[in-house]
């Protein structure tokens, strides 16, 4: 046999004498080696569980904060009403992360009573204005102006009455409306017959207003939407990158400029997204908090627990040392086992954590989080350094001892 | 004999003890702090929430409708469509005062500018008040913190005023510029900020209460009042009607802080008053509460098992050396029994130290973290200290549990010539 054959073989022999060692420690001590995987997989699940919930939460948080409605909102300059191809640029700009109505509004009389009509697209406005208490639902036999553009005295159009504006002007209502609830709109001399088929109560200016459908109102006054309302989710930026989009989308820049007058502006409702920036802010940094404690802990645990585990072997590192294995190849030793502990445990807590965080998702949030196996990396190379620094620590405690010692037991 | 071995059990394993000591410290530690911020985030949250402005609103029972359409008001003037401004410290003597966090009156006026009729809105900025010997302050800067003014905010006994920026932009002015509206007293007005808020605001002129009262000539009027309190979303008993309440149930009903309770109380307080709550801002509120509140409790339950786990895992690794040890100690005659409470007293021992100073390291971790992210103290009760040791002996317990019935099964020859 060649003298290099025989390092190679003697090489393999030492490699595999290495795994063996390794091998058997977990097998001979299950109990302890099982202890200590428990603990590495106990905190990778919930460093797993926390950071799915980090992010996840917040984008979660934010569709529950559109249940306040309209964040952004469209606005003619004064006195003018929006193009009519301006919702459909809103929409084409949004996509899906959004809803869009279009408001147009008059102020039209009832005998001598001024009231503000408001023509808008009732069905998406319900769903935006989730808060809204809408009552009644008397089917109104509609014989609509829009469906019939050629009738001479077009029957009562069906409208959403506000709860003071019902009191006000609906004829013997004493809060209650009868079912023949029909009102004589007047707008610039013409007519409309408005039936009272819901009610809607915020506490807020909707209660002062009657509510039509788009095509009625504008059929009936002629006037145009000046404003669209819209409902956006996404982060502070994504909202400030949606409206510069749109006011870029809804003022072109024409050869003419300059002289197209005062441009359409997209504004923030302050109220809404202010409050939200708020709350939001202060969520993500109780979370952030909390995280970050349950980590250090977490850690820390680890850190006690597989320490534990290794100073425990005092006796095996002596009898090795005593059999002449040298400094480095115990520690090499102690750290692979760590190491493999590390990555076991680690893989383990990762998927009960995406787990766990699925369940607190749907349990908070009624609706499945996606994992993110983004942080597996993360977890997978905290999981393994913890480990290694639970090796390391006690090994050179170890180190200046001599084996006859620990072997004599003290 | 048996606090002797106690004793010497932790003194000869110092360093042993001392590792499962702190697991038990920092799990409990950890513990203590998430159920302190889970417990306090809800009423922190709620404060945040008022960041949404007021969310009830308080008008005259024989009210017009109002005709306002984007800044501008087309309501008719009504005699008897006014509170009284004299009525509204009333606000802060109701049950409730805690829960209010501030109230603004408002009074629109139609004035006359170069950029044709413009409302001016009367209210308190940040109005000093008294009711008895209860001194406070209240106004818009506690009813609407998300109003954004550059400049300075005006005072409310001078002729200072915020303009919306919409109009400011038509009108031409900017913050330190004086400019006059053309009414009967034709008072000239100091611009001391440009207000930048809703669409109505941003197309008025926010004036001091007195101002607004002497241009419309009415002294005290006050047209509607803001008001934003600390409420508890709304639940079944909320939902329900009042009048068809049991007097038991009402009474209930009465003494929640309820959006609508208060209301109805704010009607009760102020002569002639009707009180409403905004929906949007009251609906809303309590879904974000909730949510919020049980993610961070979702979030310490399992903090809190994690927390076990670790101790326990502690636990297990010191008993289960000293197998050497049961086995002498049987040998010479000690029962299973004498062995367990051994075992027992030594955990509890440092379930009660290693607990005590969690519990004190979970304080300092909840009070930081409430300083560092809502900037106000989040409080650890006292009543939690016998709970949360309570939970750390259990933890302990359990934790040992396992690993001790283990060690007594061995038989005691076997183990002390060292083949187990």
């Amino acid at each position: 046999m060649t003298p290099l054959a025989k390092k190679r073989k003697q090489a393999g022999h030492q490699q595999s004498m290495f795994l063996r060692m390794i091998w058997r420690a977990a097998l001979v001590r299950r109990g302890r080696a099982l202890t200590a995987l428990l603990a590495v997989a106990v905190a990778a699940g919930v460093t797993t569980t926390l950071l799915n919930l980090y992010v996840d939460a917040q984008a979660k948080l934010r569709t529950e904060f559109r249940n306040y409605g309209a964040n952004v909102v469209v606005v003619a300059p004064d006195g003018s009403s929006l193009p009519t191809d301006a919702l459909s640029k809103v929409e084409s700009v949004i996509g899906s992360r959004g809803m869009a109505v279009p408001v147009a509004y008059a102020v039209a009389k009832v005998g001598g009573t001024p009231v503000v009509v408001v023509g808008t697209d009732l069905e998406r406005a319900k769903q935006m204005n989730k808060w809204w208490d809408l009552s009644g639902t008397i089917k109104v036999t509609v014989t609509s102006s829009s469906t019939a553009p050629d009738t001479p005295t077009p029957g009562p159009v069906p409208a959403i009455f506000g709860i003071r504006a019902q009191q006000a002007l609906v004829p013997n209502s004493q809060g209650l409306v009868s079912k023949s609830g029909v009102v004589p709109l007047v707008f610039d001399g013409r007519m409309l017959q408005v039936a009272n088929a819901q009610w809607v109560k915020t506490g807020a200016a909707e209660d002062n207003r009657i509510y039509l459908d788009l095509p009625d109102f504008t059929k009936w006054t002629g006037v145009q939407p000046s404003t669209i309302e819209i409902a956006v989710s996404g982060s502070t930026e994504e909202i400030n990158a949606t409206m510069e989009q749109l006011t870029q989308a809804l003022n072109p820049p024409t050869p003419k400029a300059g002289e197209g007058g005062a441009p359409i502006e997209v504004r923030p409702v302050r109220q809404i997204q202010e409050g939200e920036a708020r709350v939001l802010g202060k969520t993500r940094g109780a979370l952030l908090g909390s995280t970050a404690l349950v980590i250090i802990v977490a850690a820390l645990c680890v850190l006690a627990t597989l320490m534990s585990w290794v100073l425990d072997r005092r006796r095996d590192f002596a009898v090795m040392k005593a059999l002449g294995a040298s400094e480095a190849l115990l520690q090499r030793f102690f750290a692979a086992e760590a190491a493999l502990i590390g990555a076991l445990g680690s893989i383990a807590g990762f998927l009960v954590g995406i787990g766990a965080a699925a369940w607190i998702g749907r349990v908070n949030f009624h609706s499945p989080v996606v994992p993110r196996f983004g942080v597996f990396p993360e977890v997978l190379i905290g999981g393994v350094l913890v480990a290694l620094l639970s090796a390391i620590v006690p090994i050179s405690f170890l180190r200046g001892i001599q084996p006859a010692v620990i072997l004599r037991g003290e | 004999m048996f606090a002797r071995l106690l004793y010497q059990s932790f003194l000869r394993q110092r360093r042993r003890k001392l590792l499962a000591g702190v697991a038990v410290a920092l799990g409990v530690g950890v513990a203590t702090a998430m159920i302190a911020v889970a417990t306090d985030i809800g009423d922190k949250i709620n404060r945040e929430l008022r960041t949404f402005g007021a969310n009830i609103v308080i008008y005259s029972k024989v009210a017009d409708l109002d005709v306002e359409v984007g800044g501008r008001n087309l309501t008719p003037a009504n005699d008897g469509a006014y509170l009284n401004e004299s009525d509204l410290p009333r606000i802060k003597g109701t049950f409730w005062t805690h829960n209010i966090i501030g109230f603004a009156p408002l009074l629109p006026v139609t004035v006359k500018t170069q950029a044709g009729d413009v409302q001016l809105v009367g209210t308190y900025f940040d109005k000093h008040l008294k009711l008895g010997t209860q001194e406070f302050t209240t106004g818009m800067k506690q009813t609407n913190p998300w109003w954004k003014v550059s400049g300075e905010w005006p005072k409310d006994d001078s002729r200072d005023v915020l303009v919306g920026e919409s109009l400011a932009a038509k009108l031409g002015v900017k913050a330190g510029d004086n400019f006059t509206v053309e009414t009967g007293h034709a008072p000239s007005l100091h611009v001391t900020g440009i207000v930048s808020a809703d669409q109505a605001t941003n197309n008025q002129i926010v004036a001091p209460l007195a101002l607004a009262q002497e241009i419309l000539g009415r002294p005290g009027a006050v047209r509607r009042v803001l008001l934003s309190a600390l409420t508890k979303p709304e639940d079944d008993l909320a939902r329900r009607n009042p009048d068809t309440m049991s007097p038991e149930m009402h009474d209930r009903w009465y003494c929640s802080p309820y959006a609508n309770s208060i209301a109805f109380q704010m009607e009760e307080a102020i002569p002639g008053a009707k009180a409403e709550q905004i929906r949007q801002v009251a609906q809303n509120e309590g879904t974000v509460l909730s949510r919020i509140s049980g993610l961070m409790l979702l979030l310490a339950a399992a903090a809190l098992l994690a927390a076990a786990l670790a101790v326990s895992a502690a636990m297990a690794t010191t008993i289960f050396e000293r197998r050497g040890e049961i086995g002498l100690m049987k040998a010479m005659g000690a029962g299973k029994a004498m062995v367990a409470a051994m075992f027992m007293a030594e955990a509890a021992v440092l379930a009660i130290l290693g607990g005590a100073v969690g519990f004190g390291i979970g304080a300092l971790l909840a009070q930081q973290l409430g300083r560092m992210v809502f900037s106000s103290t989040i409080q650890v009760h006292a009543v939690l200290l016998p709970i949360v040791l309570g939970i750390a002996m259990a933890v302990t317990f359990a934790g040992s549990a396992a690993s001790i019935r283990r060690a007594m099964k061995l038989e005691p020859a076997i183990v002390l010539r060292g083949d187990a």
